[in-house]
């Protein structure tokens, strides 16, 4: 009796947490593995994959912990007891080697995939990269179209199917640049310039923001990545462009000062050495010299 | 010397031996550091225009004198003699009084002249690597200081030993860490 | 001129640094209720004498092992009243709720939750271990440094006392545990809250150095004859393993601390972004102490298990060799794998897949350990005990939370889940499932023979599953949160992206955690007022296989009447095949005597980092001279050592094997 009420309720048990479940995650984005790029796409790729090679260990020893656990408990008098069999040559070799066998498929992943999937590495593509310049500020993102002259805060627009070279500095404490369901992810460093680069493969509004603890604002850094087809890109470049805020050095020195939950705005055109500005702030000059001489 | 003392002046300089060794990671940080920001002179001057290698050459041999002058001292612990060893031991501190003296009176130039730890990450990274070592030479001279008076009070017994030769384990560790930043910051600094 | 004296005097203390909202002021009152309640309760009970006789002065690495472990019991209370905090707000704060606490509160608690558990529970349950056990278990009277070691422990107190402080007066670092720079510089933090953060750890960290010296030498200088290293208890050897890594680690933290306190007080430019500082040069060097910090925590626990493991199997470990190479090859990788913690760094593609692949090889022995521990358990005879349940919990939180880790150590992987809630649940698998099961395992296994009695099994269970089913719910949905893309240290989040029923499921899971707490605490009330009923007599309540167990609980202050002869790997399980030998002769043993001087030594400590922290000048010179000062008298004093004469030792074996016939 006392048996089965306690199956009942186990099964009850394992009943409400599927149910919990279902309603906990129904309808949300799982959006490391809701991928709508080609890069998070390979990641979530890779991620099954070494899921799927770590199943192979992690099975085994739940089998092997339960099992022996149970089969051997003290009041099982039947099972074998050797107290003091301590090693065997021949299974301490099988478990050095099973390991040393997957982490070497692992490596060879890790290797190929760190050069593969690289965020430096420009994505191959017919189509020329949009090149686009990330500021990270206290406490929002402010984004630098070099090439269509335009500017805006905590939102970012660009076509799909074409690579983006997103090139990020910080004129703040050091944040993480992430927009999950287009792939991840590089701090953002005062002083020097890291890339990110992705490429959306469908249309659609991402979820952006900092990984990286910042300060007071933090939570509030986050921003909308919109990805569109290139007319109607073309298009909301122009709109931008017909507005009437310009992004100055002065102006943008105003809104370099702390501000939080920053909702987006747009500038119609901005001084095009904003981030060069930026990134000298917190260069050694000398260093910046040679810079200069080189180009 | 009984049996059990033996043993732990055995244990005693096993357990120094490995205190050095932690003293030595904690150097080897801050040389790690140094060798990072040895070019970030924001600006600022670099070692070649700072550093000059007659003034630290003779801080190395100060140094190094009063290195095998310890030696020295410990030799006459060995053979029971006291007046040497304190002779000895004044000498080793008189030496390396003087070595911080020549270190603190480069900083105080150094700072008035506006290149103070505050002027560049090198400057920062110089004033302390050699300010720890500095410090170290200090604590030394005062452990000196302490250890000549217990000397005279109770004369060469089993714990005075024991302190005379961690002393001059320790004194022989900063020469080996001086001679490191003599080589990596003043050298290759001003080459 | 007024405010010129006001300034020497108190630095940039004033009174405004006392105000503080009503959620802090109910941390503050409870904190200050229980130090008075303790206070009162002393003096009631009239037990000052004996508080200072027996323990705050005590040299007897057993006594300061039970402090370290009190001290970090506490700490877990207010470690785990922070984490109750912080999933309460999220679990509110969603949309337009803003919960309970304002961004800065809420990062304050965030960090001081990292900074405590780690410090000072992690940490001192680790020492406190340590303390009890290693000496007794390789057969020695003492540690090798016995003052140094109450150094030790009294700089980790006041380390502790000034992380708490901060809350009293001032507020605490709300940059995180590990404090990144830039933010955590003064032109981002100009409060005193870094300051806190970084003269805790300092004085903490070089109370954990002298440790690792001490109990190194200890282990090196100390065995019993005929303990040779290959005869070491895997206990001894993995703390071996730890302390091999205090050594090398923390150096590097007590210079990076430095940098950063240099940086801040002097304006100094290791780690600014301008001025020619390196931020990243930071990051670096706190992981080069930060992730072998990991496995100095988690190599004891490792070792537990084993002992636990071997015990209840009634069974000799499986495969001793193995486990030590594979100990050894941790301690050698654990220094080549730091850059992980941040491949996002964007150090390139070479360098994060030599890191990667280096963190990825450490599964291998690890995996190696498990197996071993399986292979012990099988044809074994096993009691399920409780300290064999946090084994079993373990190794079901550990398997599950190394594939995570090995999941990250991919670094394309990695980019989209560093810094997330995913990343926050696989450290927390480690070092709770991992880490803290493990001491608790080991308190419960080796608490008879400190106190001379067992803890209460029923209770011990209750805790078990409530620590492991909360651990399970307050875990699960932050993995599931990280690949729903929500980054740690959020306050707030939109509520359109549906993270708050799993942020109210994962809390939950941290009230059922606290829950276990409770009964941790009502078992160790229950088992002292039943005391009797579970009395060890006999010295060897499990059938133990290590020398511990060959000494009458609660172990004499001498340890040892006789040091032992060691002649097999479970030196006390071959004594007791063994026939009975000759009575022993006794000797006269020697201990050292008490001294206060640890304690006024770390109380100079803490006069200096109260000091820094806010700029009191005088207080800080003055806690320097009076600590050297203290350092030189004591080092004046020959008189250090009380002898217990063998009449006296003799009197005690007879007692003990009187008791033993009862």
């Amino acid at each position: 009796m006392r048996a089965k009420n306690k199956r009942l309720l186990t099964g009850l048990v394992a009943v409400g947490i599927v149910a919990l479940a279902v309603v906990l995650l129904r309808g949300h984005t799982f959006a490391v593995l809701a991928p709508r790029g080609t890069i998070a796409a390979q990641q979530r790729g890779l991620m099954i994959a070494a899921s799927v090679l770590m199943l192979v260990v992690v099975i085994p020893v739940f089998a092997l912990t339960f099992g022996i656990a149970w089969r051997y408990r003290a009041s099982n008098e039947k099972a074998k007891y050797t107290p003091e069999w301590d090693h065997n040559i021949v299974a301490e070799t099988i478990w050095w080697a099973i390991p040393m066998v997957l982490i070497t498929f692992l490596s060879i992943i890790t290797w190929q995939s760190s050069h593969r999937l690289d965020p430096f590495r420009p994505i191959a593509s017919t189509v020329k990269p949009l090149k686009i310049q990330v500021v990270a500020l206290q406490w929002k993102w402010l984004f630098l179209y070099p090439d269509q002259g335009i500017a805006s805060v905590n939102y970012v627009q660009f076509p799909k199917d074409r690579p983006v070279d997103f090139e990020i500095t910080s004129d703040a404490p050091m944040n993480s640049f992430w927009i999950p369901q287009l792939g991840g992810q590089i701090y953002a460093m005062s002083g020097m310039s890291t890339h990110l680069n992705l490429m959306a493969s469908q249309t659609g509004m991402y979820q952006g923001s900092s990984a990286n603890l910042s300060g007071d604002g933090f939570s509030g850094m986050k921003f909308k990545a919109e990805a569109t087809t290139n007319d109607n890109f073309a298009n909301w470049v122009s709109g931008v462009k017909q507005g009437t805020t310009q992004l100055s050095n002065f102006e943008y020195d105003k809104l370099a000062r702390p501000s939080k939950d920053v909702q987006p705005m747009y500038y119609a055109s901005k001084d095009s050495d904003i981030y060069d500005r930026v990134l000298a702030k917190y260069m050694d000059p000398s260093d910046l010299k040679m810079e200069m001489q080189h180009e | 010397m009984s049996l059990k003392q033996t043993a732990d002046i055995e244990k005693v300089s096993f357990g120094f031996w490995v205190y050095l060794m932690t003293d030595l990671v904690l150097f080897a940080t801050l040389f790690a550091t140094f060798a990072v920001l040895r070019n970030n002179t924001f600006g600022g001057p670099g070692g070649h225009e700072l550093f000059k290698l007659p003034y630290v050459l003779t801080e190395t041999l100060l140094l190094l004198t009063s290195s095998y002058t310890s030696g020295l001292m410990l030799l006459s612990a060995h053979r029971g003699k006291k007046q040497a060893v304190l002779f000895w031991l004044g000498v080793t501190f008189l030496l390396g009084a003087a070595f911080v003296g020549m270190e603190l009176s480069e900083f105080h130039h150094l700072a008035v002249e506006g290149n103070s730890w505050r002027r560049s990450g090198f400057l920062s990274a110089f004033f302390t690597l050699v300010g720890t070592h500095g410090l170290h030479i200090t604590v030394g001279l005062l452990w000196m200081a302490v250890l000549g008076f217990q000397l005279a009070k109770k004369g060469l017994v089993h714990s005075t030993i024991k302190r005379l030769t961690l002393l001059s384990l320790f004194w022989h560790f900063l020469d080996i860490v001086w001679i490191f930043i003599f080589t990596i910051v003043y050298l290759k600094g001003t080459l | 001129m007024n405010n010129l004296a006001a300034n020497w005097l108190l630095g940039r203390l004033t009174l405004g640094d006392f105000k503080h909202d009503l959620i802090q002021m109910g941390g503050v009152l409870a904190m200050v209720f229980g130090v008075l309640a303790v206070i009162a309760g002393m003096t009631y009970f009239k037990k000052w004498r004996w508080l200072w006789d027996n323990w705050l002065t005590s040299l007897d690495p057993k006594k300061i092992g039970i402090m370290y472990i009190a001290v970090a019991f506490v700490m877990l209370l207010r470690g785990i009243g922070d984490a109750t905090l912080l999933r309460t707000q999220q679990a509110l704060s969603s949309g337009t709720n803003h919960g309970i606490l304002p961004s800065d509160q809420f990062q304050q608690i965030f960090s001081a939750h990292g900074t405590i558990m780690i410090f000072f529970v992690a940490m001192g349950l680790m020492f406190g271990l340590i303390n009890l056990v290693v000496p007794l278990m390789i057969g020695a009277r003492d540690v090798a440094f016995p003052f140094l070691n109450s150094v030790s422990f009294w700089l980790f107190a006041a380390g502790m006392v000034l992380v708490n402080l901060s809350l009293i007066v001032g507020q605490f670092a709300a940059t995180g545990w590990l404090a990144y720079p830039p933010l955590s510089e003064l032109a981002y933090s100009p409060g005193v809250g870094v300051d806190y953060w970084i003269w805790a750890l300092q004085i903490a960290g070089i109370g954990s150095l002298l440790s690792g010296v001490n109990f190194f030498v200890t282990i090196i200088k100390m065995r019993a004859p005929g303990m040779n290293l290959m005869r070491m208890p895997i206990f001894i050897w993995s703390v071996l393993g730890s302390m091999s890594l205090v050594m090398f680690a923390f150096p590097i933290l007590t210079a990076t601390l430095t940098m950063l306190a240099l940086d801040r007080t002097l304006g100094m430019h290791f780690f600014t972004s301008v001025g020619g500082g390196d931020p990243m040069m930071y990051i670096n060097l706190i992981w080069a102490w930060g992730h072998p910090e990991v496995y100095i925590l988690v190599l004891p626990a490792f070792g537990i298990y084993s002992e636990v493991v071997a015990t209840y199997s009634r069974k000799r470990l499986f495969g001793y060799t193995s486990m030590v190479w594979a100990l050894a090859s941790i301690v050698a990788l654990s220094f080549l794998v730091w850059l992980h913690h941040f491949f996002t760094m964007g150090a390139g593609a070479n360098v994060n897949a030599f890191f990667g692949i280096m963190t990825a090889v450490i599964a291998i022995p690890t995996g190696v350990k498990v197996f071993n521990w399986l292979f012990t358990m099988f044809r074994g005879r096993i009691t399920f005990a409780t300290p064999m349940l946090w084994f079993l919990g373990f190794i079901v939180t550990f398997t599950i939370g190394g594939a995570a880790g090995v999941l990250m150590s991919i670094p394309a992987i990695d980019f989209q889940v560093h810094n997330s809630l995913f990343l926050v649940a696989h450290f927390h698998t480690m070092i709770v499932g991992g880490v803290v099961f493990g001491y608790f395992a080991g308190f419960t296994y080796w608490f008879p023979k400190i106190f001379g009695f067992r803890l209460n099994e029923r209770l011990g269970t209750y805790a078990f599953r409530c620590w492991l089913i909360g651990f399970t719910l307050a875990f699960t949905p932050l993995y599931i949160l990280g690949l729903m893309g929500a980054t740690r240290r959020l306050d707030h989040y939109d509520a359109s992206l549906g993270w708050q029923g799993l942020f109210v499921v994962a809390g939950i899971g941290v009230l059922i955690i606290l829950m276990g707490i409770g009964f941790q605490i009502l078992q160790m009330g229950y088992s002292i007022w039943k005391r009797h009923e579970t009395i060890d007599t006999t010295g060897d309540p499990w059938d133990g296989r290590t020398l511990e167990w060959s000494v009458p609980s609660p172990a004499p202050s001498y340890n040892f009447a006789v040091i032992p002869e060691v002649t097999d790997r479970d030196a006390w399980w071959a004594i007791k095949q063994a026939k009975p030998i000759a009575p022993p002769t006794y000797e006269d043993i020697e201990l050292p005597k008490n001294t206060p001087f640890g304690m006024y030594i770390a109380a100079g400590a803490f006069a200096v980092g109260f000091g820094f922290v806010w700029h009191i000048w005088w207080l800080a010179a003055a806690g320097l001279l009076g600590a050297l000062t203290m350092i030189i008298i004591r080092s004046t004093d020959d008189d250090t050592e009380v002898t217990i004469t063998a009449e006296q030792v003799a009197a005690d074996q007879a007692a003990y094997a009187k008791r033993r016939q009862t």
